[in-house]
């Protein structure tokens, strides 16, 4: 069986490479890719946390299902703005908007 | 199961939704010329749910769906006190949303701010993180949509994809440390867990995680880099809806939370916010001073008030929190008044919401600029009005917990933040315009926030009744 640490060190590299593409994209699209990998992430943490720790109870096993379903809801409204931003501007470089700074 | 127990203690909710419902259905079914009559409508419906929900029906603390929803009195005030907010909104939005490109999505305002009150209420009551979680969600989600309400202004787009990628990201973030104290408590129980936490060095980095998440949306200083351009570039409505009410719902329920689930290492988060506390009091003063657009001096000020909020939730006293309740009561009152007055100015005058454009304001509408004084008179904390009291109680509330210190730099910085809204105060009353705005009179509704605004900046501080009436409730938190 493979063992809790493993999942852990996959959901961790998945954590912190949604923080570092979220602060380096410059793509609207690409930065709310990443912010997925941040959720999905949280999700793999519950669910392996209830497996191996916690088997009686399926807390951690809604959690990520109500988790899962709020980010999906989350996403879409998103994508509706970054639609928005696309006909307002043409475009959906972070550069563009910078209408309002300081 | 005993559902009379949901209908018996969730009443607020439950009104709420059927609230949501009716102002639904009266937009299918209203037709064009019943539209117009939209605003009286959801007012109404809502002073009816404000009168029915104000009181707190018991005296008690009672758990609902197994301590999943925990019903305490203070809580019934903060959502009495979110209500009347949301009332207040309502009245203020009418001369926007009867503009030409918004008329006809009146009834998704409505039914989209009232979602968010619903999450929000959801969210204060909570007793479990999970409960918690979509609490804030259903707070948060319709909130973008509200920020990017103005499809076709390119500030609304922008401010509402700032406002849900950060969001996201803080929501992410705040997960992250949920599911590290499920993985060392093994249970997301509110009253479960208090037992479980031993202040484990991970146990530490998932609280700094789970703040972040929370400080994000109470706008505090690291976290706080939205705030100016979503407050900008939303619809005034939304941005005066977006600093009060949920500012104060995710005040209080941080509050319940560090005292309910984290008093064992009270130590760390009581350092965390005391940094947080004069990073945002201090960065926002100084920022706010060199702000030329009202709606973004308004997001510094609040900033800056938040600051003023967190030293009641350091506190974790029954004091601390009845004055944290006062004062994000009487910080209603006065915000909410100012946002009315930039709100009715910006409807009347083709958009102006720079400082310079309120130079001269007093010779042409002296009414709107007295009220706007008496606002900013009220934030600053002058004597007579509610925002002197409030901060007094605050202060000392924070005094008496030892934090000598950090009250000393807040008493410090409100002098600095008298300095900036006596530049507002100026720009109205001294500096001279050839051609200030003209004026104008605002509608009804407009009319009767800002006197109700202007009776609670007035009276609140006076009418001692009300902060001892807090303090009857706030005793088990």
């Amino acid at each position: 069986m493979v063992h809790m640490e493993y999942y852990l060190i996959v959901s961790t590299i998945m954590m912190f490479v949604g923080i570092y593409g979220f602060l380096t994209r410059r793509n609207l699209l690409a930065m709310l890719i990443s912010v997925e990998l941040i959720l999905n992430s949280v999700d793999i943490n519950f669910v392996v946390f209830n497996r191996f720790l916690f088997p009686e109870q399926l807390e951690g096993f809604f959690f990520s299902l109500f988790a899962i379903g709020i980010s999906a809801a989350e996403t879409a409204v998103a994508i509706a703005i970054i639609i928005n931003i696309y006909r307002n501007m043409r475009n959906i470089q972070v550069k563009n908007l910078n209408r309002m700074k300081w | 199961m005993d559902y009379s127990a949901i209908f018996s203690y969730m009443y607020t909710e439950i009104a709420l939704a059927g609230v949501i419902v009716a102002v639904l259905l009266y937009d299918l079914i209203a037709g064009e010329r019943g539209r117009r009559y939209f605003q009286t409508f959801v007012c109404l419906l809502m002073l009816f749910f404000v009168a029915g929900t104000v009181y707190p029906y018991h005296g008690g603390t009672a758990d609902v769906f197994g301590g999943m929803y925990q019903y305490t009195p203070v809580a019934g005030i903060v959502k009495s006190i979110l209500a009347i907010g949301t009332l207040i909104v309502f009245l203020q939005s009418d001369a926007w949303l009867s503009r030409e490109d918004t008329r006809f999505k009146r009834g998704e305002f409505y039914v989209l701010t009232l979602s968010t009150l619903l999450g929000m209420d959801f969210m204060v009551s909570a007793g479990h993180f999970m409960m918690f979680f979509i609490g804030m969600e259903l707070a948060s989600v319709p909130m973008a949509c509200l920020v990017a309400f103005d499809k076709y202004k390119g500030n609304s787009a922008e401010a509402g994809a700032k406002f849900i990628l950060s969001a996201l990201f803080a929501s992410g973030l705040m997960l992250y440390g949920i599911s590290f104290f499920y993985g060392t408590a093994g249970t997301l129980y509110f009253e479960d867990m208090a037992a479980k936490i031993d202040g484990s060095p991970l146990q530490i980095l998932s609280l700094v995680f789970f703040f972040t998440g929370l400080g994000f949306k109470l706008s505090l200083v690291p976290f706080h880099l939205w705030t100016a351009d979503t407050y900008q570039g939303a619809p005034t409505s939304v941005t005066s809806y977006l600093s009060v009410v949920s500012k104060a719902a995710a005040a209080f329920i941080l509050t319940v939370i560090f005292v309910k689930v984290f008093p064992s290492v009270s130590d760390y988060w009581q350092l965390m916010l005391y940094i947080v506390i004069v990073l945002s009091i201090t960065v926002a003063n100084v920022f706010a001073i060199r702000q030329k657009n009202l709606k973004r001096f308004m997001a510094f000020s609040s900033i800056s008030q938040a600051g003023y909020i967190m030293l009641g939730v350091i506190c974790g006293t029954p004091y601390g929190m009845t004055s944290l309740i006062f004062y994000l009561l009487v910080y209603m009152a006065a915000n909410l008044a100012a946002f009315g007055v930039i709100s009715t100015v910006e409807q009347h005058s083709g958009g102006k919401t720079g400082i310079e454009d309120y130079n001269g304001l007093y010779r042409t509408n002296p009414k709107l600029a007295v009220i706007m004084t008496l606002a900013l008179f009220s934030l600053a904390g002058i004597p007579p009005f509610a925002g002197f009291f409030s901060k007094f109680f605050i202060f000392a509330a924070a005094f008496e917990q030892g934090f000598h210190v950090l009250v000393f730099i807040a008493l410090i910085n409100t002098v600095i933040s008298l300095y900036y809204y006596l530049l507002i105060v100026k720009a109205m009353f001294i500096t001279p315009n050839e051609n200030p705005v003209p004026a104008f009179r605002s509608d009804r509704g407009t009319r009767l926030s800002l006197l109700l605004c202007l009776a609670g900046i007035i009276a609140l501080g006076i009418v001692s009744s009300v902060f001892d009436g807090i303090g009857l409730y706030s005793f088990g938190m």
